[in-house]
């Protein structure tokens, strides 16, 4: 990988490598260490609508340790974006709020913290690469100005000092000719390019966590492929905890330590990356994976979810996934909560008798009503 | 090379032959050299030279009577204006369109009716592609009140079927779009674009904008409806996955121009041309063991406005471009390299010369 130092504007930009390169790196096991930087306990956020209370998410407990990738997958509405948004305490209100749980940051819940410490911390401690580079950017700023901020807000650097800064994180994110491109404006960039930046802004304050959510979902393939081995590239030098939201699990597959599969503003399981491929337990999981294509071999039909994915407003305390599973549906499922229960050694899944097919093995784990 | 060949006047001159076209197949649909360039700049009151944006150039393929053609490639790469050249809702610089066998630019007016019934499109987008204000009703019965003396009951009967076919309740005719969900709202363009009973149905990503669940319901309804039907689909998709498990024939593209086509099969075992296993390589994995080794190419996808007179690809490849060679300043042909493979082959595209070959998988139990 050339550190691309010489300023020479070069017309055809330069990737992430000058050739060819059959080039797994970046692509190993990352360091994780054992020290938890973010813990989310029980955490509901709930909007009121016209038509009832959506508990978008709906008591979301996690942990993500230094340096690992943590990949939340679900469908549209099943609460993985406002779980990112809560986080950064970004969720509008009203009709948003809050309603329990912590987020533990390095010790500090964020969630007690006054609106002039948040912004303290947003950027800073913990910040968030969105889906669209162009609508993260400000279009009427250039480059220089916008990792500026970030910097001049958390570090309190001005004049040369802010400058070197700014070219660091530029080129950190592999931007070619970096002093060149600073005063370019979000336009003049590809789109690429432009997510780069947004990652530059990201990780100019070095925070203990970086949210991803769906930052390749508007760049074609190769430049996707791109960018996520430069976030994985970052992580391992910078040591920064990934929480990357997701519907693609083929993003899991490649990036991500451990899973949290979201289902109607619930995890309905959680496990190590590879126990989720391997061994999924729960019918959506299990599903979500043999509903996708594979690239690696020509596949026979496609075992399809039927239904739709349930309407968020008052949705009753049951197993939302419990309609559309194929096991044998279970009415006390209907009313009964299903607990997120550790079956196994880290791997944690929504126990209920309609959802999960193994449920009589595990039932002496369901807590005591 | 040739590229234009004279348009003939009457409609039922032979379909030409070109570069990348297998003898001996069904074709429904037959596309030959077509171009699609816009003008961009250049050529102020007639003088001065004119710069083209080369949105597609030179393309040639048959879609086979019920089969699935494939257009990959990354965006700007010409897939979807190629589709619209089809669709009628671009017009060609140059090149021909066959329908059965028939120049669709010379056709009779009733015969341009019935392509234009017969060639039917489904779209990316179902939230933009409805149209917000008109029930469910009209928007499938919309086709059928235009092309057809069909009378309103009949209308309804034909919706209601249609409805059914495509996995909706029919008293859901009644319903306007934002009262659907996107696979639904999928199903109700699929559902339009039966209608007027079509041999021919343009898919523009048509699963990329759903939900993950909901993709395999949608394509794997694409697929029995081609079957029940006997369709056939130009697909636009640059998801390689979806494309390996819907299409027969595929073509990949890059800057307007094909560079490689064939079987899909053929294709995903035996990627030829850089670029393919460029993108073959970048695409994600379906197993967390499996670890594709992948590699990025030298810059970035160039501007399609005014690009060099040879080999669209030289500016990406990672081996050395000898700017002397006659391929360095005339556009390349496809070459059949393997019977039914087709390969835009230059001493610096071939991924056999740069020492390349993706191994999809390599890795045990999936």
């Amino acid at each position: 990988m050339t550190e691309s130092t010489d300023t020479a504007v070069d017309e055809k930009e330069t990737s992430l490598s000058d050739a060819v390169k059959v080039d797994t790196d970046g692509f190993g096991e990352s360091a994780i260490s054992e020290e938890v930087v973010l813990e989310v306990s029980d955490l509901q956020t709930h909007f009121t609508t016209r038509w009832g209370t959506v508990k978008a998410v709906d008591g979301v407990s996690y942990h993500v340790k230094r340096g690992e990738t943590l990949g939340i997958v679900g469908e549209s509405g099943s609460g993985k974006s406002v779980t990112a948004l809560s986080l950064m305490r970004l969720v509008p209100s009203p009709p948003g709020h809050i309603v329990g749980g912590s987020v533990i940051l390095n010790g500090r819940n964020l969630l007690d913290l006054s609106e002039g410490e948040m912004t303290q911390v947003r950027g800073g401690e913990i910040s968030i690469i969105l889906q669209d580079p162009m609508q993260a950017l400000n279009p009427v700023f250039n480059i220089q100005n916008q990792v500026g901020e970030a910097i001049r807000i958390h570090q309190h650097l001005k004049g040369s000092v802010l400058w070197d800064k700014i070219v660091d994180s530029l080129r950190k994110v592999r931007i070619p000719a970096p002093e060149v491109r600073a005063k370019d404006y979000p336009h003049q960039l590809s789109g690429g390019m432009r997510q780069r930046v947004v990652g530059a802004i990201g990780i100019s304050s070095a925070p203990s966590v970086i949210i991803a959510d769906e930052p390749t979902t508007s760049l074609d393939v190769t430049i996707q492929a791109a960018y996520l081995r430069l976030l994985r590239q970052i992580q391992q030098e910078e040591g920064v905890a990934i929480v990357f939201i997701t519907h693609d699990f083929g993003i899991v597959a490649k990036m991500c330590d451990r899973v949290a599969v979201m289902y109607a503003g619930r995890i309905v399981e959680l496990a190590d990356v590879r126990t989720i491929f391997n061994e999924p337990k729960h019918e959506y999981t299990k599903a979500l994976i043999g509903s996708v294509p594979k690239l690696e071999e020509k596949t026979g039909r496609l075992p399809q979810i039927e239904g739709q994915p349930p309407l968020l407003y008052n949705l009753p305390p049951g197993d939302a996934f419990a309609p559309r599973s194929t096991l044998e549906f279970d009415p006390e499922d209907a009313l009964r909560r299903p607990p997120l229960v550790e079956v196994e050694k880290d791997h944690w899944v929504q126990l209920s008798r309609s959802s999960v097919a193994e449920y009589d093995k595990y039932a002496h784990l369901m807590p005591a009503e | 090379m040739t590229t234009t060949v004279e348009r003939p006047t009457n409609g039922s001159a032979p379909v030409p032959n070109a570069p990348g076209i297998n003898p001996g197949v069904d074709a429904i649909i037959s596309i030959r050299n077509l171009r699609k360039w816009y003008q961009v700049g250049g050529g102020f009151l007639g003088f001065g030279k004119k710069i083209y944006l080369k949105a597609v150039d030179d393309v040639s393929f048959d879609i086979e009577r019920g089969k699935t053609f494939g257009l990959v490639g990354e965006s700007g790469c010409g897939k979807t204006t190629t589709l619209k050249l089809l669709l009628g809702l671009e017009v060609p610089t140059a090149g021909q369109i066959f329908y059965e066998g028939e120049d669709v630019s010379t056709m009779s007016k009733a015969g341009k009716t019935e392509f234009r019934r017969s060639v039917q499109a489904v779209f990316q987008d179902p939230w933009s592609s409805l149209n917000p204000r008109m029930r469910v009703r009209a928007i499938v019965g919309e086709p059928l009140e235009i092309a057809t003396t069909m009378t309103k009951k009949e209308i309804t009967g034909r919706v209601s079927d249609l409805l059914n076919e495509v996995g909706l309740n029919p008293y859901q005719a009644n319903l306007y779009p934002h009262e659907f969900s996107g696979g639904q709202r999928q199903r109700i363009g699929i559902a339009r674009a039966l209608a007027l009973n079509p041999k021919v149905i343009a898919l523009d990503e048509p699963v990329s904008a759903l939900d993950v669940s909901i993709r395999a319901q949608i394509m794997n309804l694409l697929v029995d409806l081609q079957d029940e039907h006997g369709l056939a689909y130009l697909l636009v998709a640059h998801n390689l996955a979806t494309v390996r498990y819907m299409c027969h024939d595929m073509a990949v593209m890059y800057l307007g121009v094909v560079q490689e086509s064939g079987e899909t099969e053929a294709i995903f075992n035996n990627p030829m041309h850089i670029y393919t296993n460029a993108l073959v390589s970048a695409a994600l994995p379906s197993h967390p063991d499996i670890h594709r080794e992948e590699f990025l190419l030298p810059g970035e996808v160039v501007s399609p406005i005014d690009p060099p007179p040879g080999d669209v690809f030289m500016t990406r490849t990672p081996l050395e471009v000898d700017p002397n060679h006659k391929w360095a300043n005339e556009r390349p042909p496809l070459v059949e390299k393997e019977p039914g493979h087709w390969v835009v082959e230059t001493p610096w595209s071939m991924a056999a010369d740069a020492g390349l070959r993706v191994e999809l998988s390599g890795h045990a139990g999936v």
